[in-house]
């Protein structure tokens, strides 16, 4: 054997394995790190919009003609005599809490009232996601691997349809279409009022209690309502899914393993499906974690649409009576949620990006 | 059978082979017909950057984006028409009785799949039998590329190896299905420049071993005329000549010749290094 | 003597387009555009959507004047009259005219979308370019700022503010632009990354160029171009954000024919007729449609990638 071969041989010894973990907790904490002054930031900006209110919250509570002293009282109660960083100090402390405060309309805490509404909106999201990442990936991955074809065209027309078309429209016209024209989906609203109060509700999500009730009717019932906001919903993920996805796909098309693995014959759906798509898996899951967001904005939009009692109808309702409480403690968990997302996919990417192992 | 298989038929017989792109105006040629015939031996093709000389390996085996167009009055391994063959046929070909060698095996192998995994894809493709089998065969073919621990590396991944070891490897995976025609695109183009020897040498023992013809693609005119049979020489999608290996000091074309001139000598010291001068009738096709 | 060929003024502009070497740097840029431009309308999606926004714009200036009908005049008498002859859209549950709505509305979005794009992409625009350059605190301060703005999806921060704000066309404006700047901060600071450790810029510092000097000559420029195309392809979804608003009644206020509120308010009459529901958001859609194959193919121009 020659010195050459020595030369060739790989070194993969302990203290190597053992940098790569103190350089990952290094880069752990300065998540960590960005993390917190990120949220805090949220913090800022949201205390920063309550101020904004031309409103005086005192008012709003008691009505316009309180008196001096309950105004005063209420004035105390609401730490508003406090300066104002010792007010965000206990605004902070609260938030991370989750104590929002009390909701004008409902009377309740900010809290529960979202914790009652939001299984609706979970729900919806989820079988939107479902529809979205299932149709939206085999999509992308067809559009690229038959580029400039007809078959690509149509996918990007499709696709570009969903991003131009307002979501709230395609609602409307899919209840004028599919409920009032052709019949084939539910009314508005999650259940029928005949159900509503025979239902157990155990998680909240009311196709998964139904069928744990063994109630095949209030199934079909809530099946069928929930078909169109959710494929509505479904249509603007799929649309940006499918575009990510195409965008990746093209990516790896042009790589030079594809070349090889064509040329030791491999059939078109492997390298295609074998090759090429595990390759972009990775970044697709931070595509499905930001589609999130898309569907929490398309939710707020879809749920006035559908009279849908989810979370989005609890925001807009809430704007629109200036429930300043609910509206902040809306905007901060849907901030909450977005950036655990993109905390959770940023960890992913780098834990199976191969090039990092 | 689609073809029968005479002894008067060469490995490879290319005549008038041309690819065209489509582009703004009209088609632009890659590709201006080019002809020449191959036995079990090894030739060489040398051109620069645009010459043509990949696309010309890679259309032999069809491996170019559905938008060139590729023709050619015969383009046949061993009597089999390559042209009008199938995408299956094609996908039988390839792998199985033609195969390519790409340049760098940091990008020509797939970063997520082990290298058992790949090597063992290739034969299974081509060769029906056991997984057992193909795992004996596939450590047998490690070792004859000079590897010497076949069974911990059939479990590394691509970035794992060095440029070496990654190219090795790509012979063992690529001939692993015994294939007649081996085409070697800038095998040696991104190693180092001590370790491009053993790599030819591996290359060399295999293709003499299956007893297949080598295309020996490259952009090293020295590297071509040490290690193959006979050059062809190429610019501007054309053969300028094709010689022997040996008679390329006596070369007639004024490129070649300009090339030869242009490399550094060892033996002795210039001042300035000469650069080729190109005649624009080069570009312009020869009547056939 | 030889007498000069006399030629044309529009031949010998073309013929300067087309020069193969450009002799000022003037004819350099102005060539440089062309052949943008050329590969601009090369692309038939991008060229359409160019052609859609020019009719639109037309259509939105001198709109109001092509119609018979009045924007706001109600006549009950026609009321939820279905598309004809005398009214090519239909007619409302007041018994306007939707279509000369419709031409009224657009000018209502476009205007919108114009500001947002005037007051978001310069910040934006300065914001990013300095981060980038200046690199120290500014840079960490300015992003993670980016980045609490981006921890919201626009329509959501938008109502945050307008909730704040209260409902109206300014406070909307308002609204979308503090959702709009971020991404654009976020795009000019990684230009302006590439360009800091260039050449010319030394060259520029030790000619004595204050870093204002800098930033704004030289590395702004640079920012420009994806900026640019950035804006637009955002522009798309600014008018969905800014439709989405009108639609929940918190900007535009009826009776102003802003096409989300159109659309609010003709909900309770769509199920029986359809076209109060058709016509304001196909018009959105139709801007922006516009917007993205005008953004894509600007894209495709501007920072060509291989294909």
């Amino acid at each position: 054997m020659s010195a050459g071969d020595l030369a060739n041989s790989t070194s993969s010894n302990r203290s190597a394995s053992s940098m790569r973990w103190g350089s990952a907790a290094r880069e752990f904490l300065r998540t960590v790190a960005t993390v917190s002054v990120t949220i805090l930031g949220l913090l800022a900006l949201t205390f920063f919009i309550g101020r904004l209110l031309p409103l005086d919250p005192v008012l709003a509570i008691l009505g316009d003609d309180a008196s001096q002293e309950a105004y005063d009282r209420m004035v105390v109660k609401l730490g508003l005599d406090k300066p104002l960083w010792e007010q965000f100090i206990a605004y902070l402390w609260n938030s991370l809490h989750f104590d929002f405060g009390m909701s004008l309309t409902s009377g309740k805490p900010v809290t529960e009232d979202i914790l009652r509404v939001f299984p609706a909106t979970l729900e919806l999201a989820t079988v939107a996601m479902i529809l979205g990442t299932g149709l939206g990936i085999p999509l992308g991955v067809l559009a690229a691997a038959n580029r400039d074809t007809w078959i690509d065209q149509v996918v990007r027309v499709i696709s570009l349809i969903g991003y131009s078309a307002p979501i709230f429209w395609l609602g409307l016209l899919g209840l004028v279409v599919f409920y009032a024209g052709l019949g084939w989906v539910g009314a508005p609203g999650r259940i029928d009022i005949v159900y509503q109060y025979d239902l157990e509700t155990r998680t909240g999500l009311y196709l998964i209690d139904s069928l744990l009730a063994g109630r095949l009717d209030i199934f079909a019932d809530v099946f069928g309502r929930i078909v169109l906001p959710a494929s509505i919903l479904a249509y603007g993920a799929m649309a940006y899914i499918s575009r990510m996805t195409r965008s990746f796909m093209l990516e790896q098309l042009s790589q030079e393993y594809i070349i090889a693995a064509q040329a030791k014959g491999a059939s078109r759906l492997s390298v295609v499906w074998g090759h090429a798509f595990p390759n972009i898996a990775v970044q697709l899951v931070t595509v499905v974690a930001l589609s999130y967001a898309f569907l929490l904005e398309g939710a707020v939009l879809t749920e006035t649409v559908f009279a849908w009692p989810g979370f989005g109808r609890y925001l807009t309702t809430a704007l629109l009576r200036a429930d300043m409480n609910a509206v902040l403690g809306c905007t901060l968990i849907v901030g909450f949620i977005f950036i655990t997302l993109n905390l959770l996919s940023d960890v992913f990417y780098r834990v199976f990006d191969p090039r990092t192992r | 059978m689609y073809w029968t298989l005479e002894m008067t038929d060469p490995l490879l017989e290319v005549r008038n082979l041309r690819v065209a792109y489509p582009s703004a105006h009209g088609y632009s040629d890659a590709l201006r017909g080019i002809s020449f015939t191959l036995g079990r031996e090894k030739l060489g093709i040398v051109g620069e950057s645009g010459s043509g000389k990949s696309t010309a390996g890679r259309a032999i085996m069809r491996l170019l984006p559905p938008k060139a167009r590729v023709t050619a009055d015969a383009l046949r391994l061993s009597g089999f028409d390559l042209l009008g063959a199938s995408e299956r046929q094609m996908r039988d070909i390839r792998g199985g009785r033609i195969a390519m060698i790409l340049q760098d095996p940091r990008y020509a192998l797939n970063p997520l799949k082990t290298v058992g995994a790949q090597i063992m894809e290739s034969y299974r493709i081509h060769i029906k039998g056991s997984r057992a089998e193909a795992r004996d065969r596939m450590l047998a073919m490690l070792e004859d590329v000079r590897i010497r621990d076949p069974r911990r590396v059939t479990g590394l991944y691509p970035h794992e190896l060095s440029g070496g070891m990654g190219q090795r490897v790509m012979i063992a995976m690529m001939l692993i299905p015994s294939p007649e025609l081996v085409i070697a695109d800038e095998p040696t183009s991104a190693l180092d420049v001590t370790v491009r020897g053993q790599i030819l040498d591996v290359l060399n023992e295999r293709v003499e071993a299956q007893g297949a013809g080598l295309i020996l693609i490259s952009h090293d005119l020295p590297l071509v005329s040490d290690f193959c049979d006979r050059v062809l020489v190429m610019y501007g999608g054309q053969i300028m000549e094709e010689l022997a290996a040996h008679d390329l000091s006596q070369a007639s074309h004024p490129y070649t010749i300009a090339l030869n001139a242009s490399l550094p000598p060892l033996d002795h010291a210039v001042d300035e290094l000469i650069v080729p001068e190109y005649d624009p009738s080069w570009m312009t096709e020869a009547p056939k | 003597m030889t007498d000069a060929p006399v030629t044309q003024p529009r031949e010998s502009l073309r013929a300067w387009l087309r020069a193969p070497t450009a002799s000022s740097p003037r004819q350099a840029r102005a060539q440089a555009v062309w052949r943008g431009w050329q590969r601009l309308i090369a692309n038939r999606a991008a060229f359409a959507g160019l052609i859609v926004l020019v009719i639109l714009v037309t259509l939105a200036a001198i709109g109001p004047w092509l119609t018979p009908y009045s924007v706001m005049g109600q006549d009950l008498s026609v009321r939820l009259q279905p598309p004809s002859a005398q009214h090519l859209l239909g007619t409302d549950d007041l018994g306007r005219d939707i279509l000369t709505r419709i031409l009224y509305g657009a000018r209502i979005t476009l205007m919108m979308a114009a500001l947002v794009a005037v007051i978001a992409g310069p910040i934006g625009l300065a914001v990013g370019a300095t981060a980038g350059y200046l690199g120290g605190w500014f840079d960490v301060v300015a992003m993670r700022l980016v980045d609490v703005f981006l921890s919201f999806p626009s329509l959501i921060l938008a109502l945050a503010f307008v909730a704040a704000l209260g409902p109206g066309i300014e406070n909307a404006v308002i609204a979308i632009s503090l959702s709009a700047w971020p991404p654009i901060a976020r795009l000019a600071r990684a230009e302006a990354l590439t360009v800091r450790k260039s050449d010319y810029i030394a060259a520029a510092r030790l000619q004595g160029a204050s870093p204002m000097r800098l930033i704004l000559k030289h590395v702004m420029p640079i920012c420009l171009p994806s900026v640019v195309v950035r804006v637009t392809l955002n522009m798309a979804g600014i008018i969905l954000t800014a439709a989405g608003l009108g639609f929940l009644g918190l900007g535009a206020q009826p009776p102003s024919p802003e096409w989300g509120a159109m659309l609010a308010s003709g909900r309770q009459f769509m199920l029986t007729s359809w076209w109060l529901a058709a016509a304001p958001g196909a018009a959105i859609m139709l801007v922006s449609l516009s917007f993205n194959l005008l953004g894509d193919g600007l894209r495709d121009v501007l920072d060509p990638r291989n294909d």
